[in-house]
């Protein structure tokens, strides 16, 4: 496949490339909707199926750290929206600037997930043979607030005595916690790993007013990654807040 | 033969340079970013998988010679029939047409250089090859016995085969298909030649447009479906097994959502082929273009309506059910739609029975069975009795082999010549297609019977009154193999030593015609320029062919 500048062999113009990426990258996103929509749907159903559970589920999440990383990835688009826009006027120094950004907020988001990870770990909040709902409630640390333990406990008591099941359907909830984070996160991962290519590219200055498709299609796969999480926010974290 | 002329009008010969010679070298294959190599690669790849299947089949029908059961345990037994059918459906039935034929044809048919991603194309066979490896790999540590289904809980807690890598092989093999369906997709909407409008296309590039819609909306959920499987059996997360709250029949729900529209992935595109060889070899423009088209297009959106006519007996709520049961019937409006096109096409044509005709005429007849029992198997009060019999088994084999792959083999015949630049020996061809059609119908036609009498599937023994259908089908599945293993034969030999068959042996109206036998590494010297309308058989004083002229003859490797 021969390569003449930056137009491949096989396309008569750079739009029609530029037009052929664009669609391709779109095509993939409905993938996407369609492999993160299997999740969803699970969820859909199990939440249905136990509601006390998967609120109860939701309530030892850390809203302070999830609404800070749900800001994080939206700042992420606005500067991947702002590389974007540099390359298209050709303002290559800016390029570099709010890719290097992107990245930056992406990585502190993936950071902060690693904390609620952890977190999760030590509450015994993996499902598996340890998993006990119950168990943050009943060994506090001595950071921990008592009056918020006390509360937690009863709010806990509450949802057993409408659920006697509840540690198992609240294992549900966090399987697919983890499943839906998890798989997030893997595609902030992968986003990651494009914008590295990115700013490669960007400091041997290859993106110009005429041709910067990476960047453009890089960028609307960012985007959508950002409306998963979007979704996901408070599905997993604001079910059950309301008291 | 006779005195009628001749498409090839003498000698021809192989051009100089073409995509097969153009480099050399186990790298120029492997590395390969031609459209046509890749096609290539899948051919040797999902024939290989093919033979694996049609290994188990064999074991299966030989033990099924007798009423105790003749050959393996139990336990192989089930293994026999869930590795022939995952090997079939996801490494040869799917990929088939798609990527052979599809990867081949598209971009020429369009007169496009290559598909839109190149890369991504190489990048596909890949995956579908580390998948492959995957599903090798449980084959050989232990098999795999939950049937091809993978119905939860027996796949997720209770199965004791190697089902994990098997699911994994299978959940990296999907996204073969979609960058398969994504490519086709793309270069379909930006790659066309200057005059190939919409409706200009060829019918075979509208159902792989349809087939790809399919690919692209479809694979993603059986991706996350199967590998929640692979979790639940790794990290036994719950979300399928009841005792820890999960729901089983979700499994069925998100598997019948792909596998079921999975089934117009394999029957399309050889309804594509059907679309492409029946005017060629009837000499007239197809009837009814547009609603051929429009119906591939139908039969890709209502078959994403249908998927639970598989749950009838889960105990799903009977307005589901009917409503399941409704769409399922609407599915026969287009597929009719396409079979009274075909026949219509027929009507008052000069049609000459040439192997690809034989196949599609073949196909048409079969699919028709197929077709018609499976409305059977929509109506509710009779899937009662024959769900999971042989009946089914019998039905979805007239689809699947009677129409996909009959459609497959039928497809390389016919291009045959365009892909190697050479022509197989024809009245050998004939007579492989013939004995396709008869060891076909002889294998699967006593299923009909035994499913309605209930016998039912996947059981390793049967009463004794079964034994002489079984017998007759498994006779016929002996038949079916060497009808499969002749037209291997031949089309290998007529590689090296077939007649030489120029650009347009039969002739066909095709932008693919129009240039050399095998095509150049680019298709096209100069980017084409379509300026006719598609089929016009009746129209083309170029390719010989016009009203009031004696048609030319197609050109045959024996002539």
């Amino acid at each position: 496949m021969h390569r003449t500048g930056e137009l491949y062999g096989h396309f008569e113009t750079l739009e029609q490339q530029k037009e052929s990426a664009a669609l391709g990258m779109w095509i993939f996103l409905v993938t996407e909707v369609l492999f993160f929509g299997g999740l969803f749907l699970t969820y859909t159903i199990n939440r249905h199926a136990y509601p006390t559970a998967f609120g109860a589920g939701s309530n030892t999440l850390d809203l302070a750290l999830g609404g800070f990383n749900t800001v994080v990835l939206i700042m992420s688009s606005l500067t991947m929206a702002m590389a974007v826009w540099s390359a298209e006027v050709g303002k290559k120094q800016l390029v570099s600037i709010f890719l290097i950004a992107t990245l930056v907020l992406g990585t502190v988001f993936l950071g902060v997930k690693v904390i609620e990870y952890k977190q999760k770990f030590d509450h015994h909040l993996i499902p598996g043979s340890g998993f006990d709902i119950r168990y943050h409630a009943e060994h506090p640390t001595a950071t921990d607030n008592p009056g918020k333990i006390a509360e937690e406990r009863e709010e806990l008591e509450k949802a057993f005595a409408k659920d006697p099941d509840l540690n198992a359907h609240a294992q549900l909830y966090f399987s697919l916690y983890f499943g839906m984070t998890g798989l997030h996160a893997l595609h902030m991962i992968v986003g990651a790993g494009l914008l590295v290519w990115l700013i490669k590219g960007s400091f041997a200055g290859r993106y110009t007013p005429q041709y910067n498709t990476p960047v453009e299609i890089v960028g609307l796969y960012w985007h959508f990654v950002d409306i998963v999480w979007i979704y996901l926010f408070p599905l997993l974290y604001l079910i059950d807040r309301h008291h | 033969m006779s005195a009628t002329p001749n498409s090839n009008g003498g000698e021809q010969k192989l051009p100089s340079e073409h995509y097969l010679n153009a480099t050399y070298g186990i790298r120029s294959w492997l590395l390969t970013t031609d459209h046509k190599r890749i096609a290539l690669l899948y051919l040797a790849s999902v024939t290989f998988f093919f033979f694996i299947g049609g290994i188990f089949a064999t074991l299966i029908r030989i033990h099924l010679l007798t009423p105790a059961g003749y050959l393996v345990t139990p336990e192989t037994y089930n293994k026999l029939f869930t590795m022939h059918g995952v090997a079939m459906i996801f490494f040869f039935l799917i990929p088939s047409i798609p990527a052979v034929l599809g990867n081949f044809l598209i971009p020429i048919m369009i007169g496009a250089k290559d598909l839109a991603f190149p890369k991504i194309n190489l990048l596909s066979w890949y995956i579908y090859l580390i998948g492959g490896s995957f599903v090798l790999y449980s084959f050989a540590t232990g098999g795999l016995d939950t049937g091809w289904t993978f119905y939860t809980p027996l796949s997720s807690i209770y199965s004791n085969s190697a089902v994990t890598p098997a699911v994994i092989g299978i959940f990296i093999n999907g996204f073969s298909s979609i960058l398969t369906g994504l490519n086709f997709l793309v270069t379909v909407h930006t790659m066309r030649a200057p005059g190939m409008t919409w409706f200009r296309l060829p019918l075979f590039v509208w159902a792989h447009y349809a087939t790809s819609l399919i690919m692209i909306l479809g694979t993603p959920v059986i991706a996350i479906t199967i590998l929640l499987v692979a979790l639940e059996r790794l990290a036994h997360i719950g979300i399928f097994d009841p005792a820890a709250g999960g729901d089983p029949i979700l499994f069925q729900h998100l598997f019948w959502f792909y596998s079921h529209p999975a089934v117009y992935i394999m029957i399309l595109p050889a309804m594509g082929v059907i679309s492409e060889i029946i005017p060629t070899f009837a000499r007239k423009p197809i009837f009814g273009y547009s609603f051929i088209a429009g119906s591939s297009i139908a039969i890709a959106v209502i078959g994403f309506l249908v998927w639970a006519h598989h749950m009838f007996v889960t105990g799903e709520s009977t307005y589901a059910a009917l409503t399941f049961s409704f769409l399922s019937y609407l599915v026969a409006i287009p597929s009719a739609v396409k079979v009274f096109n075909w026949t219509s096409t027929l009507y008052k044509g000069s049609i000459s029975w040439d192997t690809p005709m034989i196949y599609a005429l073949g196909f048409i007849g079969l699919f028709l069975i197929g077709g018609l029992t499976g409305l059977f198997l929509a109506c509710l009060g009779l899937d009662i009795h024959i769900h999971d019999t042989y009946f089914v088994v019998a039905h979805f084999h007239y689809i699947m082999v009677g129409g996909a792959v009959m459609g497959y083999v039928g497809g390389l015949h016919f291009w045959w010549p365009k892909i190697t630049g050479r022509l197989y020996p024809e009245s050998l061809a004939r007579i492989a297609a013939v004995t396709l059609f008869v060891g076909f119908n002889l294998t699967f036609f006593p299923q009909f019977i035994l499913g309605y009498m209930g016998m039912p599937r996947r059981y390793h023994t049967y009463p004794p009154e079964f034994q002489v259908l079984n017998v007759l089908s498994t006779a016929g599945a002996s038949i079916l193999a060497l009808g499969y293993l002749l037209p291997m034969i031949y089309l290998t030999w007529s590689m090296r030593y077939g007649k030489v068959a120029g650009p347009n042996p039969w002739p066909a109206t095709g932008l693919e015609w129009t240039t050399a036998s095998p095509p150049p590494t680019e298709n096209f010297d100069v980017t084409p320029e379509v300026t006719w309308e598609p089929y016009d058989y009746n129209n083309r004083p170029d390719l010989g062919l016009g009203a009031g002229t004696p048609s030319p003859a197609p050109a045959h490797g024996d002539d």
